[in-house]
């Protein structure tokens, strides 16, 4: 079974995206151990990427902020490798495919297993076409996470049922960032994916709030939150772990007794 | 030319003279049509040089559709012509203010507003790039460029020509002057891409010559890109060639070596803009002044026997302030 499962034996998942080298690789580092330390399940590592088609503008800016301030592909794998030596906590990368396919499938799945990585969630790689990656990241026993949109529809039930570590249920259209309302019937997709899969369904996209929180939980397997994050490290800089326990605290309270 | 050149003999597919100004009507007419068809009642689209922008929004003030335009902040100031012009016909220009706020970048925020608001509004993508199906809509839609010069040169010569060539950014219009001359193998194929400063120089933007295999924007090709993957920031007087990549079946045609990719300097360009203006009477866009450069070069090495027929795929009005500030003279409005 994946190491992946393990971040769902608990009760609700709360999971916790940062960007790699984001504002620099020791905060970033740190951040991730306060996210641990507050009790996030899962930890999903952004690899910075110049053109980041999914994010909206506080994700780019921090994939630019990382990659302004020198970090490189190999710099984050190198920062992996130091936490998981801290920690036992399920962790993911998340980057586009040309990261990827650059650094060589071969290359990347093998330091990944090598690592201990258990997961890659590549957004700009649709299903159809992850063969080429999936092959040898099953062959490192790397699982590379599915998405599902609100627009999947029909292609919901082949996506589910084909799913890997666990599924990542985007809320809403559009891209990355905090969002005030959320009105996909995620229920409904949640529900779909159920009928043919027992991968746990973790929903992302705009989600900030520990009502939101709460009331995605109530049906969800678990929660992603990035943009929220990714904030809290824009204002605070080198000061951020700290107020990053504070929220991802919050947030996993919200999702506790559900 | 022809004369003045004294090799090859000169023709010149006329694109710049279609309606809007290029050959982008080509491609925008067929894909809203298609909007239209689909039920959306909105389209959006990147543009760079701003004639893609201005074609999408032509078609969508003719066929009754919203229409709103991703263009790189950079590229609203260098053509700002074209950005009035499409305000005149009804479009919401949005300037890019990510990244290099050229092309790249442009196409970047139609994507992202595209997963926005897919139900009722189509992406028209402006090149043969993009996930598929863009490249073969966008080609198929273009190839009537090679189809109308094939006809024309066989009723006009009796035989095809020696070679057919055309600028090459994302590659729609050399994609559409070397599509139905693909399996006529005795017919070179020649694609000219933006240089800038130099090949060796790091403000360029010819993709074939110095960039590597990637995966961007969906589709496998040729990618100015570091050691990392991360894409590079490309440079080329023209904006319309200012792109960091290169459409996927372009980088079939190079390395199966059925076509030929040279780089062409924006020196070498403005030159030949001003000699086609002097010498033909005809002020073409600034990215079809590249294949123009190109052909100077290699018309007189050929014989007389030889025909030649080089796409312009646009007219230059909208570059004529910004090769004036080129050669230093300040223009008045």
């Amino acid at each position: 079974m994946s190491n992946i499962a393990k971040a769902f034996d608990h009760g609700k998942a709360f999971i916790g995206f940062i960007t790699g080298g984001d504002p620099d690789i020791e905060t970033s580092r740190q951040c991730i151990l306060e996210m641990i330390r507050a009790g996030a399940d899962l930890i999903e590592i952004g690899i910075p990427f110049s053109d980041p088609i999914a994010e909206g503008v506080v994700i780019q800016a921090a994939d630019l902020r990382a990659l302004s301030s020198g970090t490189t592909t190999d710099k984050v794998l190198d920062m992996a490798e130091s936490l998981r030596k801290e920690t036992d906590v399920p962790m993911v990368f998340m980057t586009y495919l040309n990261v990827v396919f650059k650094y060589g499938y071969e290359k990347f799945f093998s330091r990944c297993q090598q690592i201990g990585m258990d997961g890659v969630i590549i957004p700009d790689m649709p299903y159809e076409e992850k063969g080429e990656a999936d092959e040898v990241a099953s062959k490192y026993g790397v699982d590379v996470i599915s998405l599902i949109a609100p627009t999947s529809a029909e292609r919901i039930k082949m996506i589910a049922a084909d799913a890997k570590g666990f599924i990542y249920v985007v809320s809403s259209m559009g891209v990355t960032g905090v969002r005030s309302e959320i009105k996909t019937d995620l229920e409904a997709i949640v529900g779909e994916i159920k009928k043919v899969s027992d991968s746990p369904a973790a929903v992302g996209f705009g989600i900030s709030t520990p009502e939101q929180a709460a009331k995605i939980a109530a049906y969800a397997d678990g929660i992603i939150v990035g943009s929220a994050i990714v904030k809290i490290i824009a204002e605070y800089g080198k000061d951020a772990p700290k107020h990053v326990y504070d929220y991802v605290k919050s947030m996993k309270d919200a999702t506790k007794n559900l | 030319m022809t004369r003045d050149l004294g090799g090859a003999k000169i023709y010149f597919k006329r694109e710049d003279l279609n309606h809007t100004g290029s050959h982008k009507i080509n491609n925008v007419l067929g894909q809203v049509l298609l909007a239209k068809k689909m039920g959306k009642t909105r389209v959006i689209a990147e543009t760079g040089a701003g004639q893609h922008g201005v074609a999408t929004a032509t078609a969508a003030a003719l066929l009754d559709m919203e229409c709103e335009i991703f263009m790189g902040k950079e590229d609203t100031i260098r053509q700002a012509l074209n950005v009035y012009r499409m305000e005149l016909l009804g479009a919401k220009v949005h300037p890019v203010e990510t990244g290099t706020m050229t092309l790249k970048d442009a196409v970047n925020e139609a994507m992202r507003e595209w997963t926005n608001r897919v139900d009722d509004t189509l992406y028209v993508l402006g090149s043969v790039m993009g996930p598929h199906p863009f490249p073969m809509i966008v080609r198929d839609f273009q190839s009537v460029i090679s189809k109308e010069a094939r006809e024309q040169i066989l009723e006009k010569e009796g035989r095809l020509p020696t070679a057919v060539m055309a600028c090459v950014g994302g590659g729609s219009n050399a994609m559409g002057m070397f599509y139905n001359f693909i399996n006529d193998k005795e017919v070179r194929l020649i694609g000219c891409e933006a240089a800038g400063k130099g090949v060796d120089t790091a403000f360029t933007a010819a993709t074939m010559a110095t960039g590597t295999l990637g995966v961007f924007h969906g589709m496998k090709s040729y990618f100015c890109q570091n050691e990392y993957g991360q894409i590079a920031p490309v440079y080329s007087i023209s904006a319309g060639l200012d792109y960091p990549g290169v459409g996927p079946e372009h980088a079939n045609l190079h390395d199966t070596g059925r076509a030929e990719y040279v780089p062409v300097t924006d020196d070498e360009a403005v030159n030949a803009f001003e000699y086609i203006a002097r010498t033909e009477g005809i002020i073409c866009a600034i990215e079809s002044a590249h294949a123009v450069a190109h052909l100077m070069k290699i018309a007189p090495t050929m014989s007389k026997d030889d025909i030649i027929i080089c796409c312009l795929s646009g007219r230059g009005d909208k570059d004529v302030a910004a090769i004036a500030r080129y050669r230093g003279v300040d223009l008045h409005e």
